[in-house]
């Protein structure tokens, strides 16, 4: 038909949207559906880390690639490179920290272990005590709430179109072509990629091919504006914190402790007792955390798959539906595996293999396209 | 305080107060949570110690209360409310979450009536910015608690009554008002006080206050509004123009500049909703009653089970009406929770019902006159500050619609545009007028997600005295 696409994406966060550009600039005919606006998911209410010291291991050579893009963007994401810096209070916490900090150093992330004297001496105001400790340089910050202006700007440079605040609501295979009915209207395209996150779960099953994924509420806070206490994102060896003082002087706490809601609502609320745990952990590491004022939290959904690297490639079964998804580094590896997931639908080699979704489908273990 | 009520009372200004009163008098466990020191809200603002109170109306309020029975928790922060699901033992209930002069708090209660009152709409003009610029409810406060004047020469400037009354505390306080500005004209307010002939003490009220104003020589601008406020390290003058019927300047029309060292400016008051919003009741925008409001059901139910709505955040009705609906909240609580009869309840709502309607009419007659009005953003200059906690201009949020941006949130995240420490609670109003005058349709705004905390809370108060195996952390950490 003349009227369709080339490509429908549905979901606008760094995914859907990295993938629609790659593919606009690739020179397709590309519509992206998002329920809401561009970028108002997990994807612009994350903490903003760009950190290879919380990345899993397999995931690195992508967060490495990640990160020059968010670099590239430069203050129309917020874009900062204050290294980072991950500290470990307990023999437990220290043992860990070394052990994973080594394995991703030979992954070739560029993290060294460093004393506590040269911890502090980067950081002074850190709670000394500190076991081990290990620091990036080549680390940083984006500010997330960027992400959907970014994508919008550079979708109409690109000729991509965008259809914001269109849910869609139902996908159905239609010959070789696909109708995806949104709240505004059908549209049909000859493939469509489907990158919504938490909201894949629930898509997958209307398909038939459930995908096996869990819903996580992370939780993130701001403060008021103070004086500058820290340079480096600090993070922590349990993993279970994140903190990032932005230029303009407030302090950004994460660490994925859980809020609770639900996704198809849209509405997830803080839970005051892991809020409390995680700023109890913050102000832990940086004392001085004692003196802000909290401003906000608030939560974000967060699709995660069984074993914790994304899903990238065709939905089994179908021969024209793909779907994209991540977990955890999610932000940072965004823009580089949706520029890969555009690759892929473009008929080009991927420069770094792809995250077959069949292997959830009883065939062989982790394949790559 | 217990750990547990049968109805806790969020806010003790009119509504909450009489809605805490009643509630504890029908032998309900009730607890009543403020920031402030004492009860009165904004209308019926206590006095700082030392000062005496010449609100008759005030001190029978907190009389009551203080006599009722119920547990009254001053200077208490509430931050977060959340449902919490019924278990075995125990049906569903709220869990508020407050910081108090101990710490945090947090209770739970079977019912919840919110009673958080409203806030000030602010409209954005040149130089608000300015030190010795604020509101007409911060002026409110100043004279009526702190006995203290905003400045020595105050233009007085927003529609609706707060404005004179405003003008006749300075007065009172021996201070001098140089210009009365109102963006409506002289005959919308006879028109609103006609229409309450029906209470012929409030409107006599209502038109004291242009007499008096007239009598002491203040000179009045009606149908005209502030267009810059002048200075460079504070108020020096402000230049003034006539506006036409939407608040827009009249082109070509003559200004005039009035020397000044101090302006209180406000444009109505927007009902403090948030807590609604948090626990997803449902909401409608009524522009009569101040803007988002929740949708109320028979005796200030929402549409949340046993969550009531009161006074002017549920809708601004004005003092006289507020206690009423606090009564009436009160009184449904009571019938939900099987600790009224029905008969009683029926009775006493019925009643009560009609006096609100009755007491409303005033209220309602002087929210028409103060409504959100968005043409007033329209000719606002680009470089013009709208969020002034993250130093977002007008031209900003204009640049991001022109983007493509549509909606508030969305507008928020690409501007930080309410991210700031006042919670959007300052530029909302302006920010959605300046959407829609850039022409994105009103039902494609939104309204802005509401977050926890409801004010900033030091986060030292949350966290306490605590020691490092305090925090839950996992046991295996390899992830």
């Amino acid at each position: 038909m003349s009227n369709a696409y080339d490509t429908i994406v549905v979901g606008g966060g760094v995914m859907g949207a990295a993938a629609a550009l790659g593919l606009a600039r690739g020179g397709m005919r590309v519509v992206l559906c998002e329920a809401r606006g561009l970028g108002m998911g997990a994807s612009g209410v994350n903490a903003g880390t760009l950190s290879m010291q919380t990345k899993r291991i397999p995931l690195t050579p992508y967060a490495i690639r990640g990160y020059t893009m968010w670099k590239a963007g430069g203050d129309a994401v917020g874009f900062r490179e204050t290294g980072s810096l991950c500290v470990a209070y307990t023999q437990r916490e220290a043992d860990v920290l070394n052990r994973q900090m080594t394995a991703r150093r030979d992954a070739g992330a560029p993290i060294e272990l460093i004393t506590e004297g040269a911890a502090r001496a980067k950081e002074p105001n850190l709670r000394p005590g500190l076991l081990a400790a290990s620091y990036c340089a080549a680390d940083g910050y984006a500010n997330a709430s960027l992400t959907g202006a970014w994508y919008r700007r550079q979708l109409a440079e690109a000729g991509g179109e965008l259809r914001e605040h269109a849910p869609a609501v139902r996908i159905e295979p239609d010959g070789p072509e696909i109708v995806v009915q949104t709240t505004h209207g059908a549209l049909r395209a000859r493939r469509v990629l489907i990158a919504t996150g938490a909201w894949m779960k629930a898509m997958s099953e209307a398909l038939g091919m459930p995908l096996p994924m869990r819903v996580r509420v992370n939780t993130v806070s701001v403060t008021e504006r103070m004086p500058i206490v820290i340079r480096a994102v600090v993070t922590h060896a349990s993993g279970l914190l994140s903190l990032k003082q932005a230029a303009n002087g407030t302090l950004l706490i994460g660490g994925a402790w859980q809020g609770r809601g639900e996704a198809a609502t849209f509405r997830g609320e803080v839970v005051p007792a892991n809020l409390v745990a995680n700023l109890r952990l913050a102000q832990y590491v940086l004392p001085k955390l004692a003196q802000a004022q909290l401003v906000r939290s608030w939560t974000g959904f967060e699709g995660q798959t069984p074993d914790f690297v994304p899903l990238a490639g065709l939905l089994p079964g179908t021969g024209n539906i793909y779907v994209l998804g991540c977990v955890r580094s999610g932000y940072t590896i965004g823009p580089y595996i949706g520029k890969l997931m555009a690759d892929l639908m473009l008929g080009r080699e991927p420069e770094l293999p792809l995250f077959d979704p069949a292997r959830f489908f009883g065939e062989k273990a982790p394949s790559t396209t | 305080m217990n750990a547990s009520y049968d109805v806790i009372v969020i806010g003790a200004g009119p509504a909450g107060a009489e809605a805490a009163a009643t509630a504890a008098g029908l032998g309900l466990a009730t607890l009543v949570l403020d920031e402030a020191r004492a009860a009165g809200g904004l209308v019926y603002r206590a006095p700082d110690p030392g000062l005496a109170a010449h609100e008759p109306d005030g001190n029978a309020m907190r009389t009551r209360l203080a006599g009722s029975g119920a547990t009254v928790a001053f200077e208490h922060r509430v931050w977060h409310v959340a449902p919490i699901a019924a278990d075995d033992e125990r049906p569903a209930r709220f869990e508020v979450s407050a910081v108090g002069p101990t710490g945090l708090v947090t209770v739970q209660a079977a019912a919840l009536i919110v009673a958080t009152g409203a806030v000030e709409r602010c409209y954005p003009r040149p130089g608000w910015t300015l030190p010795g610029v604020i509101g007409l409810g911060a002026a409110t406060v100043m004279l009526k608690s702190q006995r203290t004047l905003p400045g020595r020469r105050v233009v007085v400037a927003g529609p609706g009554p707060l404005a004179p009354l405003v003008a006749n505390l300075i007065l009172q306080g021996g201070g001098k008002v140089v210009a009365m500005i109102d963006p409506n004209p002289l005959g919308r307010w006879f028109g609103a006080v006609t229409g309450v002939a029906k209470r012929p003490g409030l409107a006599a009220q209502g038109g004291s206050w242009l007499a008096r104003l007239v009598v002491k020589g203040v000179p009045a601008y009606r149908g005209w509004d502030v267009r810059t406020i002048n200075g460079r390290d504070g108020v020096e003058s402000v230049t003034l123009g006539p506006v036409d019927g939407k608040w827009r300047p009249v082109p070509g029309a003559p200004e005039r500049t009035v020397d000044a060292d101090s302006v209180c400016l406000g444009y109505g008051l927007t009902p403090a909703a948030e807590i609604y919003r948090l626990l997803g009741a449902d909401e409608h925008y009524v522009g009569a009653l101040g803007g988002w409001v929740p949708v109320q059901r028979q005796g200030r139910r929402t549409s949340v089970a046993r969550l009531y709505a009161a006074g002017d955040g549920a809708g601004v009705e004005g003092a006289a009406a507020a206690p009423l609906s606090g009564r009436l909240a009160a009184l449904s609580a009571a019938f939900d929770l099987d600790r009224l009869d029905a008969s009683t309840h029926e009775r006493e709502s019925a009643a009560t019902q009609a006096e609100l309607a009755r007491a409303a009419r005033f209220g309602s007659a002087m929210a028409k006159l103060v409504a959100p009005v968005a043409s007033a953003m329209a000719d606002v200059p680009d470089d013009t500050i709208i969020c002034r906690c993250e130093d977002v201009t007008a031209g900003a949020v204009r640049a991001e619609v022109a983007a493509g941006v549509r909606e508030i949130n969305a507008l928020k995240a690409a501007t930080r545009c309410g991210m700031g420490p006042c919670g959007a609670r300052m530029c909302a109003d302006a920010t959605t007028a300046l959407m829609e005058c850039a022409g994105v349709p009103f039902t494609e705004i939104g309204r802005l997600t509401a977050r926890t905390p409801l004010r900033p809370v030091p986060l030292a108060a949350l966290t306490g005295t605590y020691d490092y195996s305090d925090i839950p952390l996992p046991e295996k950490l390899d992830t």
